[in-house]
């Protein structure tokens, strides 16, 4: 059983946001609305200044507030990779999950239901990657099985230096950010 | 003009078709309605190159039940590897974009009013032939002049050589990368060249000067910086905005502007005088290096430090990273070249320092690029010209060669001389945004007996016309063979994936058309452009149904360095790389790159600066809905500190004014430890004023309404822009 995540290099990310519109438009994601976003966060006074770049989405945490508080089980843990999915028909839209995602990575659809990223699980279960770490004109975006030491992402976070998003939120994140 | 859609026709019955249409205003409506994209069913994925900007990358189209879902890259496709950029994967929106032209329109009132009458194509193209006629009359072929920017332009620029003028132009020259190509010519004896053809992912070490490459989404450029980064190239940025780019650099040189030069001399003297220099290269390809050396080892770090603003300590440590990695260094030439006027000795200082690298035909530095060239169609010859173009009178700027310069066609526009220009035919460029001074292209407008613009969009340039002609855009026409030169010689095909939406039609078609009523049609001997595209690629042993499959075609690979094999040639006078310019003191012109003080803002105003957002192309993509999702208006970057002092946070919005006392639209601060305290920044394109594009109506500040002022590259001709100071106007 696979442990699905996505590792990123801060080093190599420009922040273009080709992936937030690739995801737009493989998902047809309204105007208004998209489920992932860059980061960029700055330190230091000019001109000495360290500057990280990322791109962001769900987490699809291991611990998961957004599954627990949701009162009719549309927020859930996928049966592959542990990816964490809406079904939209049987969400309320009651908020409660964006409320409880420490991330903000939920937003209601105007039709209604909590969205977010699902890792294009419809890719991915024929093969191919998600949408966002496949157009990356900068390839630092890696997607994989990190229960599979021999995975690239696996790889990627034993031989760099990393950091992942509120690790004090107790979520325990997927996504993993390369320094 | 009724604006029936293709998908409506087809639900009409067969008895209406004569009907629609005539509506549609041509009978050939009907065969492309008939093979229509969308009957089709299931999925579809379709080869063609994209239009976002010039760059020209493969992409894939998938066309689900005859609706386009998304654009991706082809992976067959060397420019774009299979990955497109932001603006290339949203090129969906310029499909759906609600705002598009839709129909053929004439003036009705005063030029610039936007008041507009339908008309069918015919209506259209009668008007046009009737006035280009008369011009030829009156005042000869060569009063017409074209504007283009882009391959769709090919086929006006066939329409305009038969029709007898010499004179075609695009901004692309004098008010862009022109400076860089006649600065590197006049060293090695040839052009950068686009795509560029610097080998960024061998590179070692990447100098960029004001190049935000990372914001400025060149696919191919930002997919080899990106490995670059990963392999550890030693990364040195001079800009006087912390840009993406020095984020990943290892040096970060926070220059002052309009001192580029006096950096570059710094950096030679040191190469020079601690002897870094490649021996072997410059002793077997250079001239004029004693007097070279003569001249620039007497700039000093210290010397450049007062201009600069760079510690001299760094610029020494910085010339030393540059030759320690040599030649596997570049010093990138940048593109939007167009600074301060002495832009092409500046460029010439860089290919200077290229130079002493020994990186020019070298690994790591700039490849020997290939084009896969297909015969050109065989046309009747053109008629002889009467006229030689009027951009450049008596070579007033004598190293303006290959490229007409667009201000010099501007200005003969207005003053009538050397011959009166009383017709411009505007191809996909917004002259209003991409031209200096702003009241000089209005006041050469206002002197024409006709303007005809054709775009996607209801752009601020078509607002002036008298015809706009409404185009399908690139995901719904043929457009000439792309065959770039790059590492490998290629063809790529654009070809269409989906109907238009309206009655908007292929630039080919246009010119075909109006090229009969002109009286040309022996020009357009072909029936269609596929016929005109098979044509090409049967003399080179190919056809369009074979290139049509994957989209692309490639050559043969070749060596593209001197140390795999090229043989290197150098297209100076003394086939040498020129270290002095015997070209350039004979032209009463500095044979070797001198620093130039340059008129600094007074008390309380800043140098505006301008450049590129990643979604972003000119002033052409803002009302893409995908795009302007992501990026709906500028922002201007103010040094935080700057902003303090004026009471300024992020978010607040105010006004520029210039030194002519333009004021600017309100445009939001962005308060940054990011920039220096002598300029402001703002992305390019914004602050648009076409009525009929509400999306983008004042969305932000427009930074050419601010350039009234451009110093002119005497060399060259090249419109130097950011020369421009502006001072706060809080009150909005």
């Amino acid at each position: 059983m696979p442990r699905y995540g996505m590792v990123i290099d801060t080093r190599k990310c420009v922040g273009c946001q080709d992936c937030v519109i690739a995801c737009k438009t493989e998902n047809n994601i309204p105007e208004g609305y998209n489920r992932d976003w860059i980061v960029t966060e700055s330190h230091g006074k000019f001109p000495d200044i360290q500057m990280e770049i990322r791109t962001e989405r769900c987490n699809h945490c291991s611990e998961t507030p957004c599954v627990s508080c949701c009162p009719t089980g549309a927020s859930h843990i996928h049966d592959v990779g542990g990816v964490v999915l809406v079904t939209h028909e049987m969400c309320i839209g009651c908020k409660a999950c964006v409320e409880a995602c420490p991330y903000d990575a939920r937003y209601i659809h105007p039709d209604g239901y909590a969205d977010k990223c699902t890792f294009c699980v419809h890719r991915v279960e024929k093969g191919e990657k998600p949408a966002c770490v496949s157009v990356c004109p900068t390839y630092c975006m890696h997607f994989g099985d990190l229960d599979d030491p021999n995975s690239e992402v696996s790889k990627l976070l034993q031989s760099r230096k990393w950091h992942v998003n509120l690790p004090d939120a107790g979520t325990k994140p997927n996504i993993f950010y390369l320094v | 003009m009724n604006s029936l859609s293709r998908r409506k026709f087809l639900k009409i019955s067969g008895a209406t078709v004569v009907t629609a249409a005539a509506l549609a205003g041509s009978a050939k409506t009907i065969v492309n309605a008939a093979e229509s994209f969308s009957k089709k069913k299931g999925l579809e994925i379709i080869p063609s190159y994209c239009d976002l900007c010039f760059w020209k990358c493969g992409l894939l189209a998938y066309v689900k039940d005859g609706e386009l879902w998304k654009v991706e890259g082809n992976p067959k496709d060397p420019l774009s590897n299979g990955r497109l950029c932001p603006r290339g994967t949203g090129g969906v929106g310029a499909h759906t974009d609600k705002e598009r032209l839709k129909s053929p329109l004439i003036r009705k009132s005063e030029r610039g009013e936007e008041k507009w009458v339908e008309v069918t194509w015919n209506e259209a193209f009668d008007y046009i032939a009737e006035k280009m006629n008369k011009l030829k009359i009156n005042y000869g072929p060569e009063s017409m002049a074209l504007f283009s920017h882009g391959i769709g332009g090919s086929f006006f620029k066939h329409m305009m050589r038969a029709y007898g003028s010499p004179n075609e132009t695009a901004p692309s020259f004098a008010q862009c990368r022109g400076p860089r190509e006649v600065g590197f010519e006049l060293t090695f004896g040839d052009v950068v060249g686009s795509p560029e053809r610097t080998d960024i992912e061998n590179a070692k070490c990447i100098v960029l000067i004001g190049s935000h490459l990372g914001e400025n989404m060149h696919n191919t450029q930002v997919q080899e910086f990106s490995k670059a980064v990963e392999n550890h190239a030693s990364i040195i940025v001079v800009d006087p905005r912390f840009s993406v780019a020095a984020s990943k650099a290892k040096y970060y040189l926070p220059i002052k502007p309009g001192t580029d030069i006096a950096l570059l001399l710094a950096w030679m003297s040191v190469i020079v005088n601690e002897k870094l220099y490649d021996v072997d290269y410059i002793s077997k390809y250079g001239t004029g290096y004693e007097q070279f050396t003569a001249e620039v080892s007497q700039y000093t770090p210290e010397w450049a430090y007062i201009e600069t603003g760079i510690d001299p300590e760094v610029i020494r440590e910085t010339a030393r990273e540059m030759a320690r990695y040599k030649p596997a260094t570049l010093v990138h030439p940048g593109r939007h070249a167009t600074w301060y006027g002495d832009d092409a000795q500046r460029s010439r200082a860089i290919a200077l320092l290229n130079a002493l690298l020994g990186s020019w035909g070298r690994k790591g530095g700039f490849y020997v690029p290939y084009s896969y060239s297909i015969p050109k169609y065989p046309y009747a010859p053109y008629p002889e010209l009467k006229k030689e173009p009027l951009d450049n009178p008596n070579g007033k700027y004598p190293f303006a060669t290959g490229e007409q310069i667009s201000t010099g066609i501007r200005e003969a526009t207005i003053t009538g001389k050397p011959y009166p220009i009383k017709g411009w035919f505007i191809y996909a460029t917004n002259l209003i945004q991409a031209l200096p001074n702003r009241e000089e292209t209005i006041k050469a407008i206002q002197n024409l007996d006709l303007m005809v613009v054709v775009d996607v969009i209801p752009s601020e340039i078509a607002g002036w016309a008298d015809v706009v002609l409404p185009e399908s855009v690139y995901l719904e026409r043929y457009d000439d063979l792309n065959a770039s030169p790059f590492r490998e010689g290629f063809v790529g095909i654009r070809q269409p994936v989906i109907d238009a939406p309206n009655d908007q039609k292929p630039n080919w078609w246009m010119a075909k058309k109006l090229g009969e009523k002109l009286g040309l049609g022996a020009y357009f001997p072909w029936k269609n452009v596929e016929e005109y595209l098979d044509t090409r690629l049967k003399l080179k042993g190919h056809s369009l149904e074979e290139l049509k499959k994957e989209g692309i075609i490639k050559g043969e690979s070749q060596p593209i360095f001197f140390e795999d094999g090229v043989e290197p040639e150098f297209l100076t006078p003394s086939g040498k790389i020129e270290f002095y310019s015997n070209q350039l003191a004979d032209a009463g012109f500095d044979p070797i790159p001198r620093f130039t003080k340059h008129p600094e803002p007074p008390s309380g105003y800043f140098r505006l600066l301008f450049g590129r957002a990643p979604v972003h192309t000119f002033s052409k993509t803002q009302s893409n809905p995908l795009l302007r999702d992501l990026f709906s208006e500028n922002e201007l970057w103010v040094n935080a500190d700057l902003a303090e002092r004026y009471g300024l946070k992020s978010g607040d919005k105010i006004k520029l004014k210039n030194q002519d006392g333009v004021v600017s639209d309100p445009i939001k601060v962005k308060a940054t430890e990011r920039i220096r305290q002598d300029c402001v920044y703002m992305v390019h394109g914004f602050g648009q004023k076409s009525r009929q594009l509400r999306s983008t109506y004042k969305k932000g500040a427009s930074d050419a309404e601010l350039v009234t002022q451009y110093k002119t590259d005497p060399l060259m001709g090249g419109t130097g822009m950011s020369v421009n100071f502006v001072t706060f106007e809080m009150e909005v």
